[in-house]
């Protein structure tokens, strides 16, 4: 293991070097437990992909269709192929699309296609969707996050104060409200009364001034708002439970007995240390919120991944949906990961061993 | 922290008689739930939604599903009146009577799948935090099934397996149950995770040392000695666990994916209504609100029983 790094980097980061490749070699049997879940849930389920298909096909022309499609194989062939086409074909695919280079043979290369939308790549269907569902998430969780901490942190060192108080109310409701409640709350107050912001989001909207990027704003606030509230309200209460922990320690009052200043102490001493587990938890939370937008975008029928899936799901487009939802259980993984890591690195105490 | 199988059974006893002075643990507990104002507020507003979700329907007995068409061609979409307390649907459809009946259904269905997850996860908890062996492989399980994306699995389940239970048990019953089944089975980690913690520290405490020192056997130290002293962490994860039950019910039948039509759950009410909110705004805010109300005051009981529970603040 240590001859996988070089000896010059600091014991710290070192230390970080071995444990993440220590984890990315467990990642692979993770990742393998759950594309097989995935794939046993969505192969073994009843019901037949050809059912869709309109009632005048003929049955023997049926059993042609499924067999083409490779559904006669036995399951463990089945899974292998996939497990071929899904961790070996897609990515190959996915770096020629990207660099503009030709790796082996790409046409003959098998690819993950959609049932539903007759052989299209699954992959460039996700990724069509992907900017829509990363603008909103995204901006989401900024919101959230500029939101949440001072919030938080305000709570903390005014506990019991009204500010306290209301700011605690408002984030148990807030997290206690479901977003397709809120979602549509706010469409009746903002798009039905006020008529300020528009009550379907526009996918087609193209951005190439400053009116249609104001559009994109306008259209962008409710599901951002909707989604950053609930997110907000989350981070508030952990940032403010985070730092009520530190308030107490020696450290504080080692600094405080030191003369610094009440804002001092705050920003440079417990801000610090409370924030390494907010930070985590942020990461942590990426992965749920992009489920969160699953709703979300069925609200207000933003053209990203959760409709995508809710789609899938609708026509039984299998592949499309054990796509989708692996791509979600990657992502959990992934900042799992990346949640330790810097848990790791914020925080010395931590020891990778 | 030691609570013996007396202190279980002497807790009725305590309650009936008041003028004794004998201080129980869950005496406590309650003086101390009792001294959180929101908690309270939470039970409050719970019991009234339950009872009136029980009760509603036996006192205002419209029929849900009758369409008011038939009497009167202008009774659809009708805002709150003395004739419809709630409202009518776009079809015509009284929205009280289908709210009670819908929170029936909503309720039923967070209380089994609390159970579900909740009978699952103490299972796993408990099985892991005391037998080691068994500690590794079952937490690398409780792992892999926190890495499991729960919203879109829950849709795809769902999805696939509704007919076929449609088919065997029925509409209702074999809806309700899968969606029972499959919310309970992809919820009971966090209540494992805790479960487990508990164990793993009680089972070094100086009364199990004792216990195991006179020759208790393995299963009566887990049952007598062991169990009750993680009911504080199964209770609020239990009470948590409705509202989270409760929550994901009304996501997966407000994306259409949940009951049938002609069960109108409180998530399924938004759904079906939810393209009418130009035309009649109380449609969805009824529904809506219930759901709110609920899932906020069980979390409030939550967070005055997680206080009340919690040991260290015992005065």
């Amino acid at each position: 293991m240590k001859a996988l790094l070089p000896l010059s980097l600091s014991p710290q980061i070192h230390a970080v070097g071995q444990y993440l490749v220590r984890r990315l070699l467990t990642i692979i049997p993770t990742l393998i437990a759950i594309s097989f879940v995935i794939f046993a849930v969505l192969d073994l389920a009843p019901g037949d992909p050809t059912s869709a298909l309109p009632e005048t096909i003929r049955p023997e022309i049926r059993q042609q269709i499924r067999k083409a499609m490779g559904l006669d194989e036995p399951f463990p062939v089945k899974y292998g192929l996939w497990m071929r086409q899904f961790f070996i074909n897609e990515p190959l695919s996915l770096i020629e699309n990207a660099f503009d280079i030709q790796i082996g043979d790409g046409e003959k290369r098998l690819r993950v296609t959609s049932w539903g939308s007759r052989g299209v790549p699954v992959m460039d269907m996700i990724l069509e969707r992907v900017p829509q569902t990363l603008w909103v998430v995204g901006l989401a969780y900024l919101v959230a996050i500029v939101i949440a901490v001072p919030i938080g942190v305000v709570s903390a060192i005014r506990q019991y104060s009204i500010f306290d108080q209301v700011g605690t109310f408002i984030s148990l409701i807030g997290y206690s409200i479901p977003t397709f409640f809120t979602g549509l709350l706010m469409i009746l107050l903002f798009s039905v009364k006020l008529k300020w912001f528009p009550m379907i989001y526009d996918t087609n909207l193209q951005i190439v001034d400053w009116n249609s990027f104001v559009e994109q704003l306008r259209q962008s606030a409710m599901p951002v708002a909707v989604l950053g509230f609930f997110q907000a309200a989350i981070l508030a209460r952990f940032t403010r439970s985070s730092m009520l922990d530190n308030i107490p320690m020696d450290y504080v009052r080692t600094a405080t007995a030191k003369g610094f200043r009440e804002r001092y102490v705050v920003i440079r001493h417990i801000l610090r240390n409370s924030l390494i587990p907010v930070v985590t938890l942020i990461a942590l939370g990426i992965p749920a919120i992009f489920s969160g937008a699953i709703i979300t975008e069925q609200i207000f029928r933003v053209n990203g991944l959760g409709a995508l899936l809710i789609g899938a799901i609708q026509l039984n487009d299998i592949p499309l949906v054990q796509t989708v939802t692996f791509i979600f259980a990657c992502l959990i993984v992934a900042f799992n990961l990346i949640a330790d890591v810097i848990y790791g690195i914020l925080d010395p105490r931590i020891r990778y061993s | 922290m030691a609570v013996g199988t007396e202190t279980a059974s002497a807790e009725n006893l305590a309650s009936e008689l008041p003028q004794r002075q004998h201080r129980t643990l869950w005496g406590d507990v309650w003086l101390r739930f009792r001294r959180h104002n929101l908690a309270n507020v939470g039970v409050v507003v719970l019991v009234l939604l339950v009872v009136g979700v029980l009760a509603g329907p036996l006192i205002y007995t419209v029929d849900p599903e009758y369409s008011f068409i038939v009497d009167d061609i202008d009774s659809i979409n009708q805002p709150p009146s003395v004739k419809y307390p709630m409202g009518t649907d776009d079809l015509g459809r009284d929205t009280l009577a289908r709210n009670l009946f819908g929170g029936r259904i909503s309720l039923a269905v967070g209380v089994v799948a609390m159970f579900v997850s909740i009978t699952f996860g103490t299972l796993v908890g408990v099985l892991s935090g005391f037998f080691r062996r068994l500690d590794n492989p079952l937490m690398r399980f409780t792992d892999l099934m926190l890495a499991l994306p729960s919203l879109p699995l829950l849709l795809v389940i769902i999805m696939l397996f509704r007919d076929t239970l449609k088919a065997l048990l029925g509409p209702e019953l074999g809806i309700f149950l899968l969606v029972v089944l499959v919310i309970g089975i992809l919820g009971w980690m966090p209540t494992a995770r805790v479960v487990r913690g508990s164990v793993l520290s009680i089972k070094e405490k100086e009364f199990v040392e004792a216990a195991v020192s006179v020759g208790t056997r393995e299963p009566v130290i887990l049952w007598q000695h062991i169990l009750p002293n993680v009911l504080s962490p199964i209770i609020v994860s239990a009470t948590l666990g409705v509202a989270a039950a409760i929550l994901t019910e009304s996501a997966l039948s407000f994306l259409g994916l949940g009951f049938p039509s002609n069960v109108p759950t409180w998530g399924r009410l938004l759904f079906e209504n939810k393209d009418f909110i130009t035309q009649n705004p109380w449609l969805v805010i009824w529904p809506g609100m219930f759901i709110s109300l609920t899932i906020l005051s069980i979390n409030f009981i939550g967070d005055g029983l997680r206080d009340a529970l919690d040991p260290r603040q015992r005065r």
